[in-house]
Protein backbone atom coordinates (compact mmCIF):
# COMPACT_ATOMS: atom_id res chain seq x y z
CA UNK A 1 0.00 0.00 0.00
CA UNK A 2 0.93 3.59 -0.96
CA UNK A 3 2.88 5.63 2.06
CA UNK A 4 1.15 8.71 1.86
CA UNK A 5 -1.50 9.77 -0.55
CA UNK A 6 -0.13 10.80 -3.66
CA UNK A 7 -1.87 14.09 -5.49
CA UNK A 8 -3.92 13.38 -8.81
CA UNK A 9 -1.48 15.33 -10.68
CA UNK A 10 1.37 15.46 -7.82
CA UNK A 11 4.55 17.06 -9.68
CA UNK A 12 5.98 13.42 -10.16
CA UNK A 13 2.96 12.50 -12.31
CA UNK A 14 2.95 15.43 -14.70
CA UNK A 15 5.95 14.49 -15.43
CA UNK A 16 4.74 10.99 -16.88
CA UNK A 17 2.45 13.26 -19.06
CA UNK A 18 5.31 15.21 -20.21
CA UNK A 19 8.23 14.06 -20.31
CA UNK A 20 7.34 11.36 -22.96
CA UNK A 21 6.46 14.38 -25.21
CA UNK A 22 10.13 15.99 -25.39
CA UNK A 23 13.11 14.45 -23.37
CA UNK A 24 11.36 10.75 -23.23
CA UNK A 25 10.26 10.36 -26.78
CA UNK A 26 9.46 7.04 -27.55
CA UNK A 27 10.10 7.47 -31.46
CA UNK A 28 12.84 10.76 -31.31
CA UNK A 29 14.97 9.59 -28.12
CA UNK A 30 14.33 5.92 -27.51
CA UNK A 31 13.51 5.60 -31.37
CA UNK A 32 10.66 2.20 -30.81
CA UNK A 33 7.73 2.48 -33.58
CA UNK A 34 10.10 3.70 -36.15
CA UNK A 35 7.98 0.80 -38.77
CA UNK A 36 4.77 2.46 -38.44
CA UNK A 37 6.31 5.78 -38.34
CA UNK A 38 7.26 5.40 -41.96
CA UNK A 39 4.98 3.24 -43.62
CA UNK A 40 1.60 5.70 -42.43
CA UNK A 41 2.92 9.36 -42.63
CA UNK A 42 2.97 9.69 -46.22
CA UNK A 43 -0.71 11.64 -45.52
CA UNK A 44 -2.45 13.78 -42.44
CA UNK A 45 -5.22 11.75 -41.74
CA UNK A 46 -4.09 8.54 -41.83
CA UNK A 47 -1.38 9.48 -39.26
CA UNK A 48 -3.91 10.90 -37.33
CA UNK A 49 -6.26 7.92 -36.69
CA UNK A 50 -3.68 5.59 -36.27
CA UNK A 51 -2.20 7.81 -33.30
CA UNK A 52 -5.98 8.01 -32.18
CA UNK A 53 -6.28 3.92 -32.39
CA UNK A 54 -2.58 3.63 -30.69
CA UNK A 55 -3.49 5.88 -27.85
CA UNK A 56 -6.77 4.01 -27.38
CA UNK A 57 -4.88 0.61 -27.58
CA UNK A 58 -1.85 1.61 -25.23
CA UNK A 59 -4.25 3.59 -22.57
CA UNK A 60 -6.54 0.09 -22.64
CA UNK A 61 -3.46 -2.57 -22.29
CA UNK A 62 -1.04 -0.14 -19.69
CA UNK A 63 -4.48 -0.02 -17.50
CA UNK A 64 -4.87 -3.85 -17.88
CA UNK A 65 -1.41 -5.20 -17.30
CA UNK A 66 -1.24 -2.70 -14.14
CA UNK A 67 -4.17 -4.08 -12.64
CA UNK A 68 -3.28 -7.50 -12.98
CA UNK A 69 0.59 -6.88 -12.88
CA UNK A 70 0.91 -8.68 -9.07
CA UNK A 71 -1.05 -11.65 -10.75
CA UNK A 72 1.34 -12.46 -13.62
CA UNK A 73 3.50 -15.23 -13.24
CA UNK A 74 6.68 -13.78 -14.55
CA UNK A 75 8.07 -16.38 -16.97
CA UNK A 76 5.05 -16.23 -19.27
CA UNK A 77 4.43 -12.28 -18.59
CA UNK A 78 5.27 -11.28 -22.58
CA UNK A 79 2.97 -14.05 -23.86
CA UNK A 80 0.56 -12.49 -21.44
CA UNK A 81 1.28 -8.99 -22.77
CA UNK A 82 1.15 -9.51 -26.02
CA UNK A 83 -2.33 -11.52 -25.78
CA UNK A 84 -4.13 -8.74 -23.94
CA UNK A 85 -2.76 -5.89 -26.88
CA UNK A 86 -3.24 -8.32 -30.15
CA UNK A 87 -7.30 -8.82 -28.03
CA UNK A 88 -7.33 -5.09 -27.36
CA UNK A 89 -6.39 -4.46 -31.22
CA UNK A 90 -8.80 -6.87 -32.90
CA UNK A 91 -11.42 -5.50 -30.43
CA UNK A 92 -10.19 -2.01 -31.76
CA UNK A 93 -10.75 -3.16 -35.93
CA UNK A 94 -14.34 -5.06 -35.51
CA UNK A 95 -15.29 -2.26 -33.71
CA UNK A 96 -14.08 0.28 -36.48
CA UNK A 97 -15.69 -2.40 -39.40
CA UNK A 98 -18.62 -2.19 -38.02
CA UNK A 99 -19.34 1.40 -36.99
CA UNK A 100 -16.66 3.66 -38.35
CA UNK A 101 -16.63 1.79 -41.92
CA UNK A 102 -14.63 4.09 -43.38
CA UNK A 103 -12.15 5.03 -40.94
CA UNK A 104 -11.55 0.85 -40.99
CA UNK A 105 -10.77 1.33 -44.77
CA UNK A 106 -8.02 4.13 -44.50
CA UNK A 107 -6.28 2.27 -41.90
CA UNK A 108 -6.47 -1.04 -43.35
CA UNK A 109 -3.36 -3.07 -42.62
CA UNK A 110 -2.11 -0.90 -40.26
CA UNK A 111 -4.43 -1.34 -37.38
CA UNK A 112 -3.57 -4.94 -37.12
CA UNK A 113 0.55 -3.93 -36.62
CA UNK A 114 -0.30 -2.05 -33.70
CA UNK A 115 0.04 -5.18 -32.19
CA UNK A 116 3.69 -5.21 -32.93
CA UNK A 117 4.22 -1.75 -32.11
CA UNK A 118 6.97 -1.66 -29.73
CA UNK A 119 6.21 0.91 -28.27
CA UNK A 120 3.42 -0.71 -26.06
CA UNK A 121 4.74 -3.62 -25.07
CA UNK A 122 7.82 -1.17 -24.11
CA UNK A 123 5.66 0.53 -21.98
CA UNK A 124 3.62 -2.31 -20.87
CA UNK A 125 6.66 -3.73 -19.51
CA UNK A 126 8.87 -1.10 -18.85
CA UNK A 127 6.31 0.95 -16.67
CA UNK A 128 2.54 -0.80 -16.66
CA UNK A 129 4.49 -4.39 -14.57
CA UNK A 130 5.84 -1.60 -11.87
CA UNK A 131 3.38 0.79 -10.95
CA UNK A 132 -0.51 1.25 -10.17
CA UNK A 133 -3.23 1.83 -13.30
CA UNK A 134 -3.62 5.65 -12.40
CA UNK A 135 0.19 6.28 -13.16
CA UNK A 136 0.01 3.34 -15.85
CA UNK A 137 -3.21 5.56 -17.72
CA UNK A 138 -1.01 8.90 -17.50
CA UNK A 139 2.20 7.15 -19.06
CA UNK A 140 0.26 5.82 -21.49
CA UNK A 141 -1.36 9.43 -22.39
CA UNK A 142 2.12 10.67 -22.50
CA UNK A 143 3.56 7.83 -24.82
CA UNK A 144 0.92 7.65 -27.34
CA UNK A 145 0.92 11.45 -27.34
CA UNK A 146 4.72 11.57 -28.55
CA UNK A 147 4.23 9.27 -30.66
CA UNK A 148 1.76 11.21 -32.32
CA UNK A 149 3.52 14.61 -32.18
CA UNK A 150 6.27 12.74 -34.56
CA UNK A 151 4.07 11.25 -36.27
CA UNK A 152 1.93 14.61 -37.15
CA UNK A 153 5.05 16.65 -38.06
CA UNK A 154 6.55 14.26 -40.12
CA UNK A 155 3.24 13.70 -42.02
CA UNK A 156 2.54 17.06 -42.15
CA UNK A 157 5.66 17.94 -44.17
CA UNK A 158 5.34 14.89 -46.04
CA UNK A 159 1.82 15.47 -47.39
CA UNK A 160 2.87 19.25 -47.80
CA UNK A 161 5.89 19.23 -49.93
CA UNK A 162 5.24 15.51 -51.01
CA UNK A 163 1.70 15.88 -53.00
CA UNK A 164 0.86 19.60 -52.22
CA UNK A 165 -1.78 19.08 -50.00
CA UNK A 166 -3.02 19.07 -46.25
CA UNK A 167 -5.50 16.56 -45.37
CA UNK A 168 -6.20 16.36 -48.71
CA UNK A 169 -6.80 19.88 -49.48
CA UNK A 170 -4.72 21.65 -51.74
CA UNK A 171 -2.86 23.93 -49.98
CA UNK A 172 -0.25 25.31 -52.78
CA UNK A 173 -2.83 25.75 -55.51
CA UNK A 174 -3.91 23.84 -58.07
CA UNK A 175 -1.80 22.40 -60.55
CA UNK A 176 -3.04 22.06 -64.25
CA UNK A 177 -1.60 20.32 -67.02
CA UNK A 178 0.41 24.05 -68.38
CA UNK A 179 1.54 26.52 -65.82
CA UNK A 180 -1.37 28.80 -67.18
CA UNK A 181 -3.89 26.10 -66.03
CA UNK A 182 -2.00 26.43 -62.73
CA UNK A 183 -2.66 28.34 -59.35
CA UNK A 184 -0.99 29.09 -56.47
CA UNK A 185 2.67 27.70 -56.43
CA UNK A 186 2.09 26.01 -59.44
CA UNK A 187 1.73 28.71 -61.66
CA UNK A 188 5.40 29.70 -61.04
CA UNK A 189 6.36 26.37 -61.88
CA UNK A 190 6.55 24.59 -58.83
CA UNK A 191 7.13 20.71 -58.23
CA UNK A 192 5.97 18.27 -56.00
CA UNK A 193 8.88 16.31 -54.36
CA UNK A 194 7.64 12.95 -55.24
CA UNK A 195 10.87 12.05 -53.62
CA UNK A 196 8.82 12.62 -50.19
CA UNK A 197 5.99 10.14 -50.67
CA UNK A 198 9.08 7.10 -50.44
CA UNK A 199 9.44 5.77 -47.14
CA UNK A 200 13.37 6.80 -47.06
CA UNK A 201 12.48 10.39 -46.73
CA UNK A 202 10.42 9.17 -43.46
CA UNK A 203 13.16 8.49 -42.02
CA UNK A 204 15.08 11.54 -43.06
CA UNK A 205 12.28 13.88 -41.67
CA UNK A 206 12.49 11.70 -38.07
CA UNK A 207 16.11 12.16 -38.27
CA UNK A 208 15.99 16.06 -39.03
CA UNK A 209 13.49 16.38 -36.05
CA UNK A 210 16.25 14.64 -33.43
CA UNK A 211 18.94 16.88 -35.02
CA UNK A 212 16.57 20.25 -34.18
CA UNK A 213 15.47 18.42 -31.08
CA UNK A 214 18.93 17.37 -29.76
CA UNK A 215 20.19 21.30 -30.17
CA UNK A 216 17.55 22.62 -28.45
CA UNK A 217 17.34 20.52 -25.81
CA UNK A 218 20.26 20.18 -22.97
CA UNK A 219 19.20 17.54 -21.79
CA UNK A 220 19.94 15.38 -24.27
CA UNK A 221 22.99 16.41 -25.49
CA UNK A 222 25.75 13.78 -24.13
CA UNK A 223 29.00 15.08 -22.26
CA UNK B 1 -0.45 -19.69 -4.11
CA UNK B 2 3.16 -19.29 -5.31
CA UNK B 3 3.23 -17.41 -8.40
CA UNK B 4 6.05 -19.08 -9.98
CA UNK B 5 4.85 -22.59 -9.66
CA UNK B 6 3.70 -24.16 -12.98
CA UNK B 7 0.38 -24.79 -11.72
CA UNK B 8 0.06 -21.22 -11.36
CA UNK B 9 1.49 -20.56 -14.34
CA UNK B 10 -1.04 -22.62 -16.63
CA UNK B 11 -4.45 -21.72 -14.36
CA UNK B 12 -3.23 -17.89 -15.40
CA UNK B 13 -2.90 -18.84 -18.86
CA UNK B 14 -5.96 -20.25 -19.13
CA UNK B 15 -8.19 -18.10 -17.54
CA UNK B 16 -6.81 -15.61 -19.54
CA UNK B 17 -7.09 -17.02 -23.04
CA UNK B 18 -10.47 -18.16 -22.24
CA UNK B 19 -11.71 -14.76 -21.38
CA UNK B 20 -9.77 -13.30 -23.69
CA UNK B 21 -11.42 -15.63 -26.55
CA UNK B 22 -14.83 -15.52 -25.06
CA UNK B 23 -14.81 -11.42 -25.26
CA UNK B 24 -13.52 -11.31 -29.05
CA UNK B 25 -16.22 -13.98 -29.81
CA UNK B 26 -18.97 -11.78 -28.19
CA UNK B 27 -17.40 -8.56 -30.20
CA UNK B 28 -17.23 -10.54 -33.02
CA UNK B 29 -20.59 -11.99 -33.65
CA UNK B 30 -22.30 -8.65 -31.77
CA UNK B 31 -20.47 -6.97 -34.46
CA UNK B 32 -21.07 -9.52 -37.08
CA UNK B 33 -24.70 -8.12 -38.99
CA UNK B 34 -23.59 -4.79 -39.14
CA UNK B 35 -20.16 -5.32 -41.07
CA UNK B 36 -21.61 -7.84 -43.23
CA UNK B 37 -24.26 -5.01 -44.04
CA UNK B 38 -21.16 -2.16 -44.37
CA UNK B 39 -19.45 -4.36 -46.98
CA UNK B 40 -23.15 -5.25 -48.56
CA UNK B 41 -23.45 -1.65 -49.36
CA UNK B 42 -20.29 -0.98 -50.12
CA UNK B 43 -20.32 -3.04 -52.77
CA UNK B 44 -23.62 -1.56 -54.12
CA UNK B 45 -21.87 2.21 -53.70
CA UNK B 46 -19.27 1.01 -55.84
CA UNK B 47 -21.36 -0.54 -58.32
CA UNK B 48 -23.84 2.85 -58.60
CA UNK B 49 -21.08 5.34 -58.37
CA UNK B 50 -19.66 3.90 -61.71
CA UNK B 51 -23.05 4.83 -63.28
CA UNK B 52 -22.76 8.20 -62.44
CA UNK B 53 -25.30 7.90 -58.68
CA UNK B 54 -23.33 8.66 -56.08
CA UNK B 55 -24.76 8.38 -53.18
CA UNK B 56 -24.64 8.09 -49.36
CA UNK B 57 -23.69 4.05 -48.12
CA UNK B 58 -27.29 4.57 -46.51
CA UNK B 59 -29.62 5.24 -49.24
CA UNK B 60 -28.20 2.65 -51.82
CA UNK B 61 -30.42 -0.02 -50.84
CA UNK B 62 -32.80 1.38 -52.31
CA UNK B 63 -31.47 3.10 -54.66
CA UNK B 64 -29.69 -0.37 -56.11
CA UNK B 65 -32.64 -1.14 -56.61
CA UNK B 66 -34.71 1.20 -58.61
CA UNK B 67 -31.30 1.60 -60.98
CA UNK B 68 -30.41 -2.38 -61.17
CA UNK B 69 -32.91 -4.03 -63.98
CA UNK B 70 -30.47 -7.15 -64.07
CA UNK B 71 -28.23 -9.31 -62.46
CA UNK B 72 -26.45 -11.68 -64.61
CA UNK B 73 -24.11 -14.72 -63.85
CA UNK B 74 -22.48 -15.38 -67.17
CA UNK B 75 -20.59 -18.72 -68.36
CA UNK B 76 -17.33 -18.40 -70.02
CA UNK B 77 -19.25 -19.22 -73.63
CA UNK B 78 -21.57 -15.95 -72.81
CA UNK B 79 -24.88 -17.94 -71.78
CA UNK B 80 -26.46 -17.11 -68.42
CA UNK B 81 -26.42 -19.41 -65.85
CA UNK B 82 -29.97 -18.84 -63.86
CA UNK B 83 -29.50 -20.87 -60.94
CA UNK B 84 -26.30 -18.55 -59.60
CA UNK B 85 -27.21 -14.80 -58.01
CA UNK B 86 -24.62 -12.29 -59.50
CA UNK B 87 -24.51 -10.38 -56.26
CA UNK B 88 -23.32 -13.26 -54.19
CA UNK B 89 -20.54 -14.22 -56.27
CA UNK B 90 -17.29 -13.63 -54.75
CA UNK B 91 -14.80 -13.14 -57.44
CA UNK B 92 -12.00 -13.49 -55.48
CA UNK B 93 -13.09 -17.31 -54.99
CA UNK B 94 -14.52 -17.58 -58.37
CA UNK B 95 -11.39 -16.65 -60.24
CA UNK B 96 -9.37 -19.53 -58.48
CA UNK B 97 -12.16 -22.54 -59.97
CA UNK B 98 -11.10 -23.92 -63.63
CA UNK B 99 -12.39 -20.98 -66.30
CA UNK B 100 -15.28 -23.34 -67.38
CA UNK B 101 -17.24 -23.79 -63.68
CA UNK B 102 -16.36 -19.84 -63.66
CA UNK B 103 -19.31 -17.56 -63.23
CA UNK B 104 -18.97 -13.88 -63.98
CA UNK B 105 -21.01 -11.52 -62.80
CA UNK B 106 -22.92 -8.45 -64.77
CA UNK B 107 -25.09 -5.80 -63.71
CA UNK B 108 -27.78 -4.66 -66.27
CA UNK B 109 -28.26 -0.93 -64.99
CA UNK B 110 -30.90 1.26 -66.53
CA UNK B 111 -30.28 5.59 -65.59
CA UNK B 112 -32.27 8.31 -67.72
CA UNK B 113 -33.68 5.47 -70.15
CA UNK B 114 -30.27 4.52 -71.12
CA UNK B 115 -29.18 0.57 -70.78
CA UNK B 116 -25.44 0.38 -68.62
CA UNK B 117 -23.39 -2.75 -68.28
CA UNK B 118 -21.59 -2.69 -64.73
CA UNK B 119 -18.44 -5.64 -64.87
CA UNK B 120 -16.69 -6.30 -61.53
CA UNK B 121 -13.15 -6.45 -61.65
CA UNK B 122 -10.58 -8.25 -58.83
CA UNK B 123 -7.26 -8.64 -59.63
CA UNK B 124 -3.18 -8.09 -58.20
CA UNK B 125 -1.64 -5.08 -57.11
CA UNK B 126 1.57 -4.39 -55.02
CA UNK B 127 1.12 -5.55 -51.58
CA UNK B 128 -2.41 -7.42 -51.78
CA UNK B 129 -5.76 -7.64 -53.83
CA UNK B 130 -7.19 -4.50 -55.76
CA UNK B 131 -10.85 -4.74 -57.16
CA UNK B 132 -13.56 -2.08 -58.61
CA UNK B 133 -15.92 -1.79 -60.91
CA UNK B 134 -16.44 -0.62 -64.71
CA UNK B 135 -19.46 0.56 -66.76
CA UNK B 136 -20.50 0.36 -70.39
CA UNK B 137 -22.59 2.24 -71.95
CA UNK B 138 -24.80 0.79 -74.55
CA UNK B 139 -22.95 0.16 -77.17
CA UNK B 140 -20.40 -2.26 -75.43
CA UNK B 141 -17.23 -0.05 -75.71
CA UNK B 142 -17.53 3.25 -74.13
CA UNK B 143 -16.88 3.29 -70.36
CA UNK B 144 -19.23 5.15 -68.53
CA UNK B 145 -17.19 5.47 -65.21
CA UNK B 146 -14.94 3.08 -63.09
CA UNK B 147 -14.22 2.84 -59.15
CA UNK B 148 -11.20 1.15 -58.07
CA UNK B 149 -10.20 -0.14 -54.24
CA UNK B 150 -7.98 -2.06 -52.91
CA UNK B 151 -6.97 -3.65 -49.54
CA UNK B 152 -3.01 -2.53 -48.95
CA UNK B 153 -1.62 -0.36 -51.43
CA UNK B 154 0.93 2.13 -50.92
CA UNK B 155 -0.56 5.40 -49.11
CA UNK B 156 -0.10 8.22 -51.65
CA UNK B 157 1.08 6.22 -54.28
CA UNK B 158 -0.92 3.47 -55.47
CA UNK B 159 -3.50 3.40 -53.37
CA UNK B 160 -4.25 6.63 -55.24
CA UNK B 161 -6.26 4.33 -57.20
CA UNK B 162 -9.86 4.84 -55.82
CA UNK B 163 -9.10 8.55 -55.72
CA UNK B 164 -11.75 10.39 -58.01
CA UNK B 165 -8.79 11.95 -60.25
CA UNK B 166 -7.59 8.31 -61.38
CA UNK B 167 -11.40 6.90 -61.99
CA UNK B 168 -11.93 9.92 -63.79
CA UNK B 169 -9.53 9.39 -66.16
CA UNK B 170 -11.42 6.17 -67.69
CA UNK B 171 -14.75 8.21 -68.21
CA UNK B 172 -14.91 8.07 -72.39
CA UNK B 173 -12.16 6.03 -72.98
CA UNK B 174 -13.18 3.03 -75.39
CA UNK B 175 -12.50 -0.99 -75.10
CA UNK B 176 -12.44 -1.56 -78.73
CA UNK B 177 -11.04 -0.86 -81.73
CA UNK B 178 -13.25 -1.50 -84.44
CA UNK B 179 -13.78 -5.03 -83.43
CA UNK B 180 -10.79 -5.71 -82.03
CA UNK B 181 -10.64 -6.27 -78.25
CA UNK B 182 -7.70 -3.73 -76.85
CA UNK B 183 -9.08 -2.96 -73.29
CA UNK B 184 -7.87 0.16 -71.86
CA UNK B 185 -4.25 0.60 -70.47
CA UNK B 186 -2.47 2.72 -67.51
CA UNK B 187 0.32 4.07 -68.86
CA UNK B 188 3.25 5.09 -67.08
CA UNK B 189 4.39 8.66 -68.23
CA UNK B 190 0.67 9.67 -69.42
CA UNK B 191 -0.96 9.75 -72.62
CA UNK B 192 -2.71 12.21 -74.85
CA UNK B 193 -6.76 13.19 -74.73
CA UNK B 194 -6.71 11.62 -77.95
CA UNK B 195 -5.82 8.00 -77.11
CA UNK B 196 -9.03 6.49 -76.12
CA UNK B 197 -7.19 3.31 -74.68
CA UNK B 198 -5.48 5.08 -72.25
CA UNK B 199 -4.78 6.74 -69.05
CA UNK B 200 -2.19 8.48 -66.87
CA UNK B 201 -0.43 5.94 -64.31
CA UNK B 202 0.37 7.06 -60.66
CA UNK B 203 4.03 8.28 -60.66
CA UNK B 204 5.72 6.34 -58.34
CA UNK B 205 2.49 3.52 -58.07
CA UNK B 206 3.80 1.59 -61.10
CA UNK B 207 2.69 -1.73 -60.07
CA UNK B 208 -0.34 -1.29 -58.98
CA UNK B 209 -0.89 0.93 -62.26
CA UNK B 210 0.58 -2.54 -64.19
CA UNK B 211 -2.29 -4.17 -62.11
CA UNK B 212 -4.74 -2.32 -62.85
CA UNK B 213 -4.12 -2.36 -66.62
CA UNK B 214 -3.91 -6.29 -66.13
CA UNK B 215 -6.92 -6.83 -64.20
CA UNK B 216 -9.21 -4.66 -66.48
CA UNK B 217 -8.00 -6.79 -69.24
CA UNK B 218 -8.83 -10.16 -67.42
CA UNK B 219 -11.72 -9.43 -66.48
CA UNK B 220 -13.57 -7.67 -69.49
CA UNK B 221 -12.30 -10.19 -71.57
CA UNK B 222 -14.68 -12.80 -70.23
CA UNK B 223 -17.53 -11.00 -71.46
CA UNK B 224 -16.90 -10.32 -74.96
CA UNK B 225 -18.69 -13.39 -75.58
CA UNK B 226 -21.99 -12.33 -74.09
CA UNK B 227 -21.82 -8.99 -75.69
CA UNK B 228 -21.52 -10.47 -79.47
CA UNK B 229 -24.74 -12.52 -79.21
CA UNK B 230 -26.51 -9.50 -77.43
Amino acid sequence: MMAEKEALFSQKNRRLLIDPLNDDNPISVQVLGICSALAITVQLKPAIVMSIAVMFVLIASNVIVSLIRNLIPGRIRIIVQLVIVAGLVIIVDLILKAYLYDVSKELSVFVGLIITNCIIMGRLEAFALGNGPWKAFLDAIGNAGGYALILIVVAFFREVLGSGKLLGYEVLGHKGKTLIDSTGLYSFGYENNGFMLLSPMALIAVGVYIWIQRSKNRKLIEA
Amino acid sequence: MNRNSNAYTFLFAIILVVVVAGLLAFVSEGTKEKRAMNVKLEKMQSILSTIGVDVSREECGVLFKKYVKQELALKADGSIDANIKAFDINLKHELKKPVNEQRFPLYVTEKDGKKNYVIPLYGAGLWDSIWGYMSLADDENTVIGASFDHKGETPGLGAEINQSWFEDQFKGEQIMEGSKFVSVKVVKGGTPESNKHGVDAISGGTITSDGVTKMIEERLKRYLAYFKNN
